[in-house]
């Protein structure tokens, strides 16, 4: 029995790095520290849905093959393709994703990553407006106000209360969790007591939950951390906040902009904004203004509902003003744990952060015309490499369609539905687990991942699948030149 | 392989020689006496120029702030770009170009040797996967320290043998070269959006002043025999009146300074040499200045010339971007880092009529002319912060010619063009000065024993240019003189041609330089520092330093300290 300490977490864009693994055969045994997310990432390793040998598609049949043969097909399709498309990358490590676009580069091809279904317009936005942001450490330190918009860490990124914001222990905060604790015990009592005499006298089902707007409680105004959540439904994170705005869905934008004319002194002549009445929200822009360091975390509630990239340019802008008053930075909530590195891999060697396209024999970048999805949608590619995705389980249905009528190559180390549909089927280590890397922390903290213990016999990481399929390409292309001269 | 670079006019100030015809002989990727036989390959250099690579001792050219301006602004790519060829890698221009693209920038004007002046080490990981895929030149990079709360804690305690240690954990552990200040105490405070004044202010709950860490650190870096001074970016920079901020500054270190020795770097001194009460009566304190570093042997600093161009400013002095996004109302980045220190990044038009941005043209200049030894103000633009580093042979034909100055001064705006000491300034700089201001100077300030020179032993980064100073009167073909050292004819790294004509012709790995400082005893890296690490960040211990494997190539070297 082995105890590996310091493991990061290669779940989601929270990379919790203090992981403890209790490791015997190759086989993680116990997991401590870790959510419940991060646990069954480690314990599934060995599970059933793993592939272990490279597939070929022959006669519509994906039969076992050696990694030579998968290969040299993998690269005779790439060398020979147009427009072939690389997509995926946010769930492997930098170093894969420098391999990655280099293979773009030497096929011409489009190399985009997840970033372009998630939070591609909050990047579209930070090109607008710039984004004033800190590390999360600083959060720790030093916020008395925590806000999340359209985000819910509470089940998506469950440590990052816990590790970062409300409930974690600063030089200059300390933290709120006791209270946290009394009140989400409370609230599980009531519910139980409610339901209960229902059960007991009423015999109906719970009334559909009020969307009503409570006023602010006098809490939000007491010293010390202050946690708001803002979002279209009533989540697990917003039962544990100190005051809870339920905003009407897809209102967020009107939401933003009547706090950002609050905050410019500015007075709103509506009653009711959103369906929150303005004279609270005149309370919250009196807490924002009065804290010394406030932090706004904004999810997928925010970038892909009505307005997408207009909401964050509002969210950003709204941030930067408050900076006028005091201290206050905004922070987008990443989901894969390395979609953050994607975009610093793509940026420093192409100067662009997703949606690159080298057709031209240069870096070209306008998402929507070189984004992936809208490449597919156009019908323009003629061969794809999907690396750590599944594109095909989640793409719009035409998207798919057309991903699927060309040659598909997949690096995956799972069954995936996008790799049942491949021509040629890579099985991947697990970076993280089986193999080391570097991962980048949704707020551009580079950490290392480990390689705990050896993957299975034969299976390659990503980086070096990569790496074999270029030196191939290359190959091919020289050929090709010669015979060419 | 060999080679042998005959009959040019050498330029090697550090061994004193000025423009000798002589030949210079490569072998093994080192300078060395002679080569014989006849597989030495030979450079025929008649008529031209032969320099030591360049060096340049600060430019922000990788790393999160970098990588952050680059993914700011797609509008600074758009228009300029360069096509993957047989031997070179694609990318992107223009203020903050890609990391290919910056390594091929450098080694087409002649240069070999850069330094990454700010590196949070927090973040030192990102900055070293990028300077590995920064082909063509040597580097290294300096971690941010000024702010760094072990810094304020144990200088506050007065126990600077102790802080000592613990810096040279912190240098070797993030691969850094140099210890970095940035706006001492300033970017403690801004963690809550305040700021320091002057070297006496008191940095909000740490009961410690600028003067306090300035002095504790040069101290610190004395005890450990570093082989650069500390790196000061001062207090106050970009305000108007700030001059004085700077003089401060290196009088607060003059009682620091043995054997005649530099003590300080000022760096990007342009930007500290304001003189007058706002904007509107802001002029220049280059004299000032430069009448102090005159009798003072104890200070080296950098120029930070302004180039009119788009750029994007870029320092991890937050409240001074915070102050420049609302004086241009442009798009603004802040990213502050837990326990260490901050960053911001504004894109910034520096205007020839605007006023304020040709007074900052003009005290570049006056900085670098009025200054007598070369060997204490050496060429940068602070890049990307005055303009890219590409506009180098703008300022070597600025610096050579008076006719190239005054020509730029009547198109700049009037009323600055009246307060500017250029028409009063005569001196016209020749080669031998600029090759000490672009390497020989910067190498020695930096420690760097194989770099900036052509001597037996040094690594044979040679550059060549197309300028024949027997002929060429750079004071009135500066024209010509700018277009050589925009295109040397040859670069050699290591040993190896890599440009011909400004062309690359091959693609090769620069080594990263790092100190391997080794104190008596190392600092306690006990259970007090792992539960201080747990409380100040936000990683573990053990995922903190950087591994060696992250650098493409791995230069150690070794430090000995008194401590």
């Amino acid at each position: 029995m082995q105890i590996v300490k310091a493991v990061t977490c290669p779940v989601c864009g929270s990379l919790c790095d203090d992981i403890e693994l209790v490791i015997e055969d190759g086989k993680v045994l116990k997991v401590k520290n870790g959510c419940a997310m991060c646990e069954s990432k480690f314990l599934s390793v060995t599970s059933e849905h793993r592939i272990l040998k490279p597939l070929i598609r022959k006669n519509g049949e994906l039969v076992e093959t050696s990694y030579k043969e998968a290969v040299a097909k993998a690269a005779k399709i790439l060398a020979e393709a147009n427009y072939p498309i690389l997509y995926g990358w946010s769930s492997t490590s930098c170093e894969a994703i420098r391999v990655g676009l280099q293979l773009a580069e030497e096929i011409g091809g489009v190399i985009d990553n997840t970033a372009v279904v998630c939070h591609g317009p909050s990047i579209l936005s930070i090109q607008e407006v710039g984004i004033p942001s800190c590390t999360l450490g600083q959060i720790r330190h030093r916020a008395d106000l925590v806000v999340y918009w359209g985000s819910n860490p509470w089940s998506a990124h469950p440590r990052h209360i816990e590790r970062y914001t409300a409930f974690s222990q600063g030089r200059f905060e300390k933290s709120g969790w006791r209270g946290y604790l009394t009140k989400m015990k409370a609230s599980a009592v009531k519910k139980k007591i409610e339901s209960a005499f229902r059960r007991a006298f009423l015999k109906r089902k719970p009334p559909s939950p009020s969307t009503e707007v409570r006023e602010p409680p006098p809490t939000i105004y007491r010293e010390g951390r202050k946690l708001i959540v803002i979002d279209a439904r009533k989540t697990r994170s917003a039962e544990i906040a100190d005051y809870f705005i339920q905003v009407e869905p897809n209102k967020d934008y009107e939401l933003l902009q009547a706090f950002r004319a609050l905050v410019r002194g500015q007075e709103l002549d509506v009653d009711k904004v959103a369906g929150v009445p303005v004279e609270y929200l005149e309370e919250v822009v009196d807490v924002m203004i009065g804290c010394d360091f406030g932090i706004l975390f904004f999810g997928l509630g925010l970038t892909m509902s009505r307005g997408k990239l207009r909401n964050i340019d509002a969210a950003l802008s709204l941030v930067r003003d408050l900076n006028m008053r005091t201290k206050f930075v905004i922070m987008p909530m990443r989901g894969h744990f390395n979609v953050t590195g994607a975009n610093t891999v793509f940026t420093w060697q192409t100067g662009y952060p997703y949606a690159v396209d080298f057709s031209l024999g240069y870096p070209r970048y306008n998402p929507g015309e070189t984004s992936v999805v809208d490449v597919l949608l156009r019908q323009e590619s003629d061969a794809t490499l999907i690396v750590a995705s599944d594109p095909v389980a989640n793409f719009p249905k035409k998207a798919v369609e057309h991903l699927v009528s060309n040659p598909l190559i997949v690096i995956d180390p799972h069954m995936n539905a996008t790799a049942q549909m491949a021509d040629i089927v890579f099985p991947s280590a697990f970076v993280g687990i089986e193999a080391a890397g570097t991962a980048y922390r949704m707020d551009h903290v580079p950490l290392p991942l480990k390689k705990v213990f050896d993957p299975p016999k034969g299976v390659l990481p990503d980086e070096e699948i990569l790496r074999r399929i270029l030196a191939e390409v290359k190959r091919i292309k020289k050929r090709r030149a010669k015979e060419a001269s | 392989m060999e080679l042998l670079i005959r009959n040019g006019f050498v330029f090697d100030p550090i061994n004193g020689v000025n423009g000798e015809k002589m030949d210079i002989a490569v072998r093994d990727g080192k300078i060395v006496e002679k080569v014989k036989g006849k597989r030495v390959r030979k450079i025929d250099a008649s008529g031209m120029i032969v320099m030591p690579g360049g060096v340049d001792i600060h430019c922000h050219i990788a790393g999160s702030e970098v990588n952050s301006g680059r993914l700011l602004r797609p509008e600074d790519h758009f228009r300029d770009f360069e096509p993957k060829t047989s031997v070179t890698r694609s990318g992107v221009g223009y203020s903050i170009p890609s990391t290919f693209t910056t390594g091929y920038r450098y080694a087409r004007m002649g240069y070999t040797t850069i330094m990454n002046p700010s590196m949070p080490p927090l973040e030192a990981k990102h900055t070293h996967e990028e300077l590995s895929d920064t082909p063509m030149v040597d580097k290294a990079s300096y971690p941010l320290l000024g702010d760094w709360w072990f810094t304020l804690e144990y200088l506050r305690a007065g126990d600077i043998e102790e802080c000592a240690k613990y810096i040279a954990w912190m240098i070797t552990s993030t691969k850094g070269y140099a210890i970095k200040i940035v706006n001492p105490g300033g970017l403690e405070a801004w963690g809550f959006g305040d700021n320091v004044k002057s070297l006496d202010d008191q940095v909000p709950y740490f009961c410690i002043t600028p003067r306090d860490i300035i002095r504790g650190l040069c101290k610190v870096n004395r005890l450990l025999n570093l082989p650069h001074t500390i790196h000061v970016h001062t207090n106050n920079l970009g305000k108007p009146g700030n001059y004085q901020t700077a003089i401060e500054t290196m009088k607060c270190v003059e009682d620091l300074a043995t054997e005649n020795k530099p003590a300080i770097h000022i760096t990007h001194c342009q930007f500290c040499a304001f003189k007058g009460e706002d904007w509107r009566t802001l002029e220049s304190g280059a004299e000032e200045i430069a009448n102090y570093v005159n009798s003072h042997s104890h200070v080296t600093m950098d120029m930070g010339q302004v180039i009119f161009t788009d750029t994007t400013t870029m320092t991890a002095d937050g409240p001074f971007q915070y102050t420049l996004y609302e004086l241009s109302g442009n798009k603004w980045v802040n990213h502050d880092v837990e326990t260490e220190t901050s960053a911001g990044i504004v894109p910034f038009h520096y205007r020839r009529k605007s006023y304020v941005h040709a007074i900052q043209w003009s005290i570049g200049l006056e900085l670098a002319l009025l200054i007598k030894n070369p060997w204490k103000i050496f060429m940068t633009t602070d890049h990307p912060n005055g303009g890219p580093f590409t506009a180098y042979p703008k300022i070597i034909a600025w610096l050579m010619s008076k006719k190239a100055r005054e020509k730029t001064l009547k198109k700049i705006n009037p009323k600055a063009r009246g307060k500017s000491l250029l028409p009063s300034i005569d001196r016209e700089l020749d080669f031998y000065e600029i090759a000490i201001m672009t390497r020989a100077g910067q190498a020695k300030a930096l420690g760097l024993k194989n770099k900036g020179h052509l001597g037996v032993g040094a690594d044979a980064d040679i550059a060549i240019y197309n300028v024949n100073p027997e002929t060429t009167d750079p004071s009135k073909k500066y024209k010509l003189v700018r277009k050589a050292f925009k295109r040397a004819a040859y670069t050699i790294k290591g040993g190896k041609i890599v440009v011909k004509n400004g062309e690359v012709i091959s693609h090769v790995e620069g080594a990263t330089m790092w100190l391997d400082v080794q104190t008596s005893e190392p600092a306690k890296i006990s259970e007090e520092m792992k539960r201080k690490f747990k409380e100040y960040w936000t990683v573990e211990y053990e995922n903190y330093p950087v591994t060696e494997d992250y650098l493409e190539i791995s230069q150690p070297i070794n430090v000995k300290a008194s401590v």
